[in-house]
C-alpha cells in the first residue's frame, strides 16, 4: 500500500469510528435514562420520536443553544483547556481498538482498526493518564470549592485505581506475550472441548476480570465510585461551574471513557471479536464485527444496571478498597498466572 | 520526515522547558513540564524505542507530574512574589556574557565532537534490524542482564517510601 493510499483509509476508517462512537456515546445516553427508570419503575423519556428516539439528538441541540457562562473567578486557559483535553484524550483510546480481523475490500488490505500499533495496550494506559488532567484542571481552574473537592478525590481516586488497573492487565499479556491488542485478541482464539471459548476470562484470568472492571468504574467516575461529583455532597464536583457545550464534551468524555473500558474489556478478557462464523464470504466478514459489538454492548448494558443498582461508597472506603485490597489481589493474581505459565 | 519531525519536538521541548522557568504560577510551570515530558516521549518515539516512550508518559508525565499539580492543588499555591529589585549590573553583565559562553560552547562542541558528523540516529536506526526500545529488548536488559542492579533499585526506593512514611507520620 502507497502512502497516500494508507493516509486516506486512515481518514475514512477514523471519520467512521468517531460517527460510530459519537452516535454510540448520545444513545448511551438515551439507554441509560431508559434502563435506569425501567429499574425505578417509571418510563424514562418518551416523548420526543416513537420511544424518546430523538431524544439525544434534543439533549445535542438544548446543550448547543444554553448560555455557555465562563465564571468571573476562573483561570481562563486552563478553565478552556480543561474539557479539550478530556474529550481529546477519551476520543483518542479508540484508534488502538481492534474491532474485527483484516478485511480485504477491492485491492486494499486492511485491519479494522486505526492504528495497529504493538503497544496499544501502553498507549490506552498513557492516554488514561493524560486525562486525569482534565478532571484536575477543571476542579483547580474553575476556583469553586466544590469543583476543588471534587476533582482532588477524583484525581487521587483515578491516580490510586490506576495501579490496580495496569496491575489486573498484566495476567493478561503475560498470557498473550504481547502489548498489540490484536495478538491478544489472536491469543484467544480455538476452544475447550469444541465449545467452550479459549478467552481469557474461562483460561484463568477470572480475578483479573473483576479487577480490571471494579478499577475501571473507578476509573471512570461512574457509581459506585462516583464521588468527584458526588450531588448530594459537592453539588457536581469538578464540573459544577461548567456550562453549555463545554459541560457537554466532560459528558461525552465520560460516555466515551465508559465505551473505552467495555471495548478493553471485550478485547482482552472476552476474546474481541471471536465467535462463531459461518455462512457466505458477506457474513463471514460481518459476523465477528456484530459479536465485537454485541459484547461491547453488554458491557455498556452493566454498567448502568450497576449504576441503577448500587449505592455510593464513603470516600475512605474507597481508598481503602482501592490499596488494601485490589491492589495486593492483582499482586496475587500475577505471581499465580506467572507461576502457571512457567510451570506449563 | 524523521529530521523534521526531530526539530519540530525538539524546539517543542526546549520552548516549553524556557517557559518552565518564565511563567509565575507554579501549575503553568508544572503543565511544562509536562509538555516537555510529552515531546521527550515523542522524540524517543522518533528513535524507534516506542515502550521507552510509552513508559515516559505513563510515568513521567501522567503519575509523577499529576502528583505535583495533586499538591499544587492541595497547597492552592498563588502567583510567585516577584522582587521588584532589578540590578542593572546583572543585565549589562549577563546578558553580553551568556551569548558569549553560548558561542563559545557552541563552537568547542562543533569543532571538537564535529557537529557536521554527529548523526540524529533516528532513520539510520529505524532502518537498521537492532532494536532497543520495544519491551522485549527493554525486559532482556532488564531482568537477565541488569538483574541485580534493578533489583537494588527497587530495594532502594521500597526504603525512601518507607522513609516518606515515617516522615510523614503523625507522632501519637
Amino acid at each position: 500500500m502507497t502512502i497516500g493510499t494508507y493516509i486516506v483509509v486512515s481518514l475514512v476508517k477514523i471519520v467512521i469510528a468517531m460517527f460510530i462512537l459519537l452516535t454510540g456515546v448520545a444513545y448511551t445516553t438515551l439507554a441509560e435514562r431508559k434502563v435506569v427508570a425501567r429499574i425505578q419503575n417509571r418510563w424514562g423519556p418518551s416523548r420526543v420520536g416513537p420511544f424518546g428516539i430523538w431524544q439525544p439528538l434534543a439533549d445535542g441541540l438544548k446543550f448547543i443553544f444554553k448560555e455557555d457562562i465562563t465564571p468571573p473567578f476562573a483561570y481562563r486557559p486552563l478553565y478552556l483547556l480543561a474539557p479539550i483535553l478530556s474529550l481529546t484524550m477519551a476520543l483518542t483510546s479508540i484508534a488502538v481498538i481492534p474491532i474485527g480481523p483484516w478485511v480485504t475490500i477491492g485491492s486494499i488490505h486492511t485491519p479494522l482498526q486505526i492504528a495497529d500499533v504493538n503497544i496499544g495496550l501502553l498507549i490506552i494506559l498513557g492516554l488514561t493518564s493524560i486525562g486525569v488532567y482534565g478532571i484536575a484542571l477543571a476542579g483547580w481552574s474553575s476556583n469553586s470549592k466544590y469543583s476543588m473537592l471534587g476533582s482532588l478525590r477524583a484525581t487521587a481516586q483515578m491516580v490510586s485505581y490506576e495501579i490496580a488497573l495496569g496491575l489486573s492487565l498484566i495476567g493478561v499479556l503475560i498470557y498473550a506475550g504481547s502489548f498489540s491488542l490484536r495478538d491478544i485478541v489472536n491469543s484467544q482464539s480455538g476452544t475447550f472441548l469444541g465449545f467452550i471459548p479459549k478467552w481469557n476470562i474461562f483460561t484463568g484470568q477470572f480475578v483479573a476480570f473483576f479487577i480490571y472492571i471494579m478499577a475501571a468504574y473507578a476509573e471512570t467516575n461512574r457509581i459506585p465510585f462516583d464521588l468527584a461529583e458526588a450531588e448530594t455532597e459537592i453539588v457536581a464536583g469538578y464540573h459544577t461551574e461548567y456550562s453549555s457545550m463545554k459541560f457537554a464534551m466532560f459528558f461525552m468524555a465520560e460516555y466515551a471513557n465508559m465505551f473505552t473500558v467495555a471495548c478493553l474489556a471485550t478485547v482482552l478478557f472476552f476474546g474481541g471479536w471471536s465467535g462463531p462464523v459461518f455462512g457466505p464470504p458477506i457474513l463471514q466478514a460481518v459476523l465477528p464485527v456484530l459479536w465485537f459489538v454485541l459484547k461491547v454492548l453488554a458491557f455498556i448494558f452493566i454498567y448502568i444496571w450497576v449504576r441503577g443498582t448500587l449505592p455510593r461508597f464513603r470516600y475512605d472506603q474507597l481508598m481503602a478498597f482501592g490499596w488494601k485490597f485490589l491492589l495486593p489481589l492483582a499482586i496475587a493474581n500475577i505471581l499465580v498466572t506467572a507461576l502457571v505459565v512457567a510451570l506449563k | 520526515m524523521h529530521l523534521v519531525l526531530f526539530f519540530i519536538f525538539g524546539a517543542v521541548c526546549v520552548g516549553a522547558a524556557i517557559n518552565l522557568l518564565v511563567q509565575k504560577h507554579p501549575i503553568n510551570s508544572a503543565l511544562s513540564l509536562i509538555v516537555v515530558m510529552g515531546s521527550l516521549a515523542l522524540l524517543y518515539l522518533l528513535l524507534g524505542a516506542e515502550f521507552v516512550a510509552a513508559v515516559q508518559v505513563i510515568v513521567y508525565a501522567g503519575a509523577v507530574m499529576v502528583l505535583f499539580v495533586f499538591v499544587i492543588m492541595l497547597l492552592n499555591a498563588g502567583a510567585e512574589e516577584v522582587l521588584p529589585h532589578k540590578s542593572r549590573v546583572a543585565f549589562l553583565l549577563g546578558v553580553p556574557g551568556l551569548i558569549v559562553g553560548l558561542t563559545i560552547g557552541v563552537w568547542v562542541i562543533s569543532h571538537y565532537a564535529g557537529l557536521d558528523r554527529i548523526s540524529l540516529g533516528g532513520p539510520q536506526i529505524m532502518s537498521g534490524t537492532e532494536s532497543f526500545g520495544n519491551p522485549r529488548a527493554v525486559a532482556q536488559l532488564l531482568f537477565r542482564d541488569y538483574l541485580l542492579p534493578f533489583e537494588v533499585t527497587s530495594i532502594l526506593i521500597l526504603i525512601a517510601i518507607l522513609g516518606a512514611v515515617v516522615l510523614a507520620r503523625r507522632e501519637e
